[in-house]
């Protein structure tokens, strides 16, 4: 048991190693996967790799199996992949989800030199795609991508991608709408000043005339290219009888060109084109800002991107790749170590321990045996298996789920608070307009109420609300993603400030996936009876077993003679002459010594009951702290489709008084938050990890999946955590309703501009030099003050000390 | 002051060239992965990885 303790970092992963029998020119690798990676590197003369980053690698300790990729041969799978080809070449892009410092980069991009084939690859870091061209006379597709994950970069295959057709293109039309904006804005307003600079002066006639047509040519693609999306949203509002915070943008927007148009044509005035411009031009950027999403999180997959394309099926004794899709009821179907079986499916060979964590939420794997049934969505831990398939992937049990209305229906058109505020707005300024131009009208000043009618609706366009809602949930969206909490879009940010109540739920989420606290507690044994344990255990393949072995962690093991196996209760024989007897309570028999929550495995040796081992789970760091903290300011609940082992731990956690519910199906939880909703009128967010939450992250106001590290896959949500800044979930919260409060602030000061701007507007002398002063001083206040309290509560809550 | 319209239509076509400049890159992909590039540069060429 003495192993020398010096910490030594792996050459290629930096994870620490043990002990260091991994050796290759006085570099130490952790494991042969790591070691296998720089062999390949230092062959291709790709060493440069270790020099720009101390051990950017990552772990390879997954055994390989030489087949994995052999569905890549099948035509069909390839076409779907393959997005361009041509005699000589073909192009693919793929997403390598390790792709994290610059030495991958480099590497990904000299892959030509470890597959001759391979013509060029590019990386987009953003995304972490690489697109490959490559010669596939050459080469192969499999080669092609047997040659990334040699390296350690094993792509992200999915059905959902391929149906897809891989090709994500982004929009940039954005980008032109604002370059246009801004080309056109700045010209305007440059003739604009000279006309404000004069005074009461009179410029020439003809170069007057001039400024005039040309601001007008102008401000044409501003209104009709740029300012589309204020148009195209408002008329949507319309069309879905409600009015949203783009209508009266889109309404002042036309009433300001209108308005100018009559003012060139009859030279009464210059019109307001330089503020109407310039209004677009702001608020598409804050549109910008707000619209910076998360390339590389996709959150909308479901249990298709959790599955494997395709499935080895036996037939007539030889092995086909069959994309999964095709692979039907009766099929023998063979799967490998640490493989999704996709289908339901009974067992015919192997030994099965299969991992239903992200399925059904149990935290310990299921023995299964020859002839049971192995539902969709299990994970096979170690060891090959055959299966006889029972439904097909889109009968299964599994994937019933998604047939529930939830997963259909459309998103509702949904009224934020902003968008119920420019409601009110709207109304506000349509009645000072009229009130306005009744006034004027009574006092026979026809001129005056055309002025007055106009520029009120020009003047209180509600922009500063959308700018201020814009920039600030750009700068939230921003600070939340460096910390690693990436919302699906701004409207996440007002729904979460809105929740009271969250539900949990338990496995991967507040505890960890893999690995258990094993505790030990009753009669000291001694270190000869530990050892007569451990040989015994090690004879069982029990998930429960193995977790004890593991913690015991005894290298040498005595002979067991009569060894004897009693199926899900427990084990017993003989070793160096003691009769050891190991299992659960109810198999052992007897009295208990303690109260302790969790999976019991009771030792008696000889007759006589030593003592137990329990099992309990892991809670992640800081959980307790965060359960704490959330308990303060709203009602939880936790729902699980674990049995209730944790019970009483889980009370300590979260209070006494919450609700907890076992064993738990999809559905059921589904239903638990839809209860919730209507019948207790609650603002629910769901925070829940695996395939099984996915309902009930859907149905919740705020959905959010735990992202485990390694696991690439969330189902579908609203947001997606990382596991290791799940503790901060309080914090985010609190920014989220903080945020809400900037907004209103904001928006209260823009007001004040408003009003300003109204006071000349009602009398009818609005001219255009005020508007022009007005617009922008408004506007940039407001993006300062946003920018500058959302930077200022960043660092308030210690979300801003990031490193990368 | 008729040199004041030849500016105008001179300094709007400069501008016009800036913007048909950024559009160009837009549409190239310029801004679709901001990090990348800035990496790429620091890449040594072939032979000097002997340092």
């Amino acid at each position: 048991m003495n192993s020398s303790k010096t910490i030594v970092a792996c050459f290629h992963c930096g994870n620490t190693i043990s002990d260091s029998k991994i050796l290759l020119e006085e570099k130490k690798f952790c494991c042969s996967g790591c070691k296998m990676v720089y062999e390949i590197l230092q062959q291709h003369d790709l060493c440069n790799y270790y020099e720009m980053n101390q051990q950017p690698g990552l772990i390879q300790n997954k055994t390989k199996r030489s087949d994995k990729y052999a569905f890549l041969d099948n035509k069909e799978i390839e076409m779907k992949l393959i997005h361009f080809s041509n005699q000589e070449s073909s192009h693919i892009t793929l997403y390598l989800p390790q792709i994290h410092c610059s030495s991958c980069l480099w590497l990904l991009e000299n892959i030509h030199k470890v597959n001759e084939g391979i013509q060029s690859a590019r990386v987009n870091f953003a995304k972490k795609e690489v697109f490959i061209v490559f010669y596939h006379q050459q080469t192969s597709l499999r080669a092609v991508i047997e040659t990334l994950d040699g390296i350690g970069y094993e792509p992200y295959l999915s059905l959902n991608e391929i149906s897809a057709n891989g090709q994500s293109k982004t929009d940039r039309t954005r980008w032109y709408k604002i370059g246009v904006a801004g080309f056109c804005f700045g010209n305007i307003m440059m003739m604009s000043l000279a006309d404000y600079l004069v005074g009461t002066e009179v410029i020439d006639y003809k170069i007057e005339l001039f400024f005039k047509i040309i601001s007008l040519v102008l401000s044409l693609p501003v209104l009709f290219y740029s300012a589309t999306e204020f148009f195209a949203s408002a008329w949507y509002g319309i069309k879905n009888k409600y009015l949203n915070i783009d209508f009266p943008v889109a309404l002042a927007l036309v009433i300001t060109f209108i308005r100018s148009i009559y003012e060139i044509t009859h030279g009464s005035g210059n019109g307001y084109l330089d503020s109407m411009s310039g209004i677009v031009f702001f608020m598409l950027i804050g549109r910008w800002l707000q619209s910076r999403t998360y390339q590389t999180i996709s959150f909308d997959r479901d249990y298709k991107s959790f599955f494997p394309i395709a499935l080895n099926v036996i037939k007539d004794a030889c092995i086909t790749p069959t994309e999964i899709s095709k692979v039907k009821t009766n099929d023998i179907v063979q799967i490998h170590s640490n493989e999704i079986i996709p289908v339901d499916a009974l067992l015919s060979k192997g030994q099965a321990s299969i991992d239903y964590s992200f399925v059904s939420g149990e935290s310990l794997p299921v023995k299964v045996n020859i002839g049971e049934l192995i539902y969709a969505g299990g994970k096979q831990l170690e060891g090959m298996l055959e299966l006889v398939v029972v439904k097909e992937v889109s009968q299964s049990y599994l994937t019933n789920l998604w047939n529930n209305p939830v997963f259909n229906k459309k998103e509702k058109p949904q009224q934020s608070t902003y968008d119920a505020i420019g409601k009110y707005f709207t109304y506000a300024v349509i009645t000072i307009g009229i009130i306005a131009g009744l006034y004027w009208w009574l006092q026979g000043e026809n001129t005056l109420m055309w002025n007055a009618i106009t520029t009120v609706l020009i003047v209180a366009c509600p922009c500063a609300l959308l700018l201020s809602q814009n920039y600030t949930n750009g700068n939230i969206l921003r600070v939340f993603g460096l910390n690693k909490f990436y919302l699906r879009s701004p409207e996440v940010i007002e729904k979460i400030s809105r929740i009271n109540h969250i539900v949990l739920d338990k496995t991967g989420t507040i505890t960890h996936t893999k690995g258990a606290n094993v505790k030990y507690s009753g009669k000291i044994l001694s270190d000869a009876l530990t050892a007569d344990v451990a040989s015994l255990l090690k004879q069982s393949s029990h998930p429960a077993s193995q977790l004890v072995s593991e913690y015991l962690n005894i290298q040498n093991s005595s002979e067991v003679l009569h060894f004897k196996e009693t199926e899900g209760q427990g084990i017993e024989g003989w070793v160096n002459e003691h009769h050891v007897k190991i299992g659960s309570p109810q198999f052992i028999g007897g009295e208990y010594f303690n109260e302790r929550q969790g999976t019991k495995v009771v030792i008696s040796i000889d007759g006589v009951i030593h003592g137990e081992y329990t099992i309990t789970n892991k809670y992640r760091f800081g959980v307790t702290q965060l359960l704490k903290s959330l308990r303060t300011k709203f009602t939880l609940s936790l729902i699980s489709g674990d049995n209730d082992n944790e019970l009483k731990n889980i009370h300590d956690l979260i209070g006494k008084d919450s609700e907890v519910y076992f064993n738990q199906t999809p559905q059921q939880k589904l239903d638990y938050i839809a209860n919730l909703q209507t019948n207790h009128y609650l603002n629910v967010m769901m925070i829940g990890d695996g395939l099984n939450d996915s309902g009930a992250l859907k149905q919740s106001d705020v959905g959010i999946a735990v992202a485990d590290t390694g696991n690439n896959f969330t189902p579908s949500s609203d947001g997606v955590i990382d596991c290791t800044k799940l503790s901060q979930l309080d914090t985010f919260i609190k920014f989220a309703i903080a945020g809400k409060k900037i907004i209103l602030f904001t928006f209260t000061i823009s007001a004040i501009y408003n009003i300003i701007g109204l006071y000349f507007a009602v009398q009818g002398v609005l001219s255009p030099v005020v508007a022009a002063i007005l617009m922008p001083c408004s506007s940039i206040t407001i993006i300062l003050l946003t920018y500058g309290l959302t930077e200022w509560l960043a660092k308030y809550y210690q979300l801003k000390e990031v490193t990368k | 002051m008729s040199v004041i319209i030849i500016l105008l239509i001179v300094s709007i076509l400069i501008a016009g060239g800036f913007l048909i400049g950024f559009l160009w890159g837009v549409k190239d992909g310029q801004f679709d992965d901001a990090t990348s590039p800035a990496q790429r540069i620091l890449f040594d060429n072939e032979q000097s990885n002997k340092s």
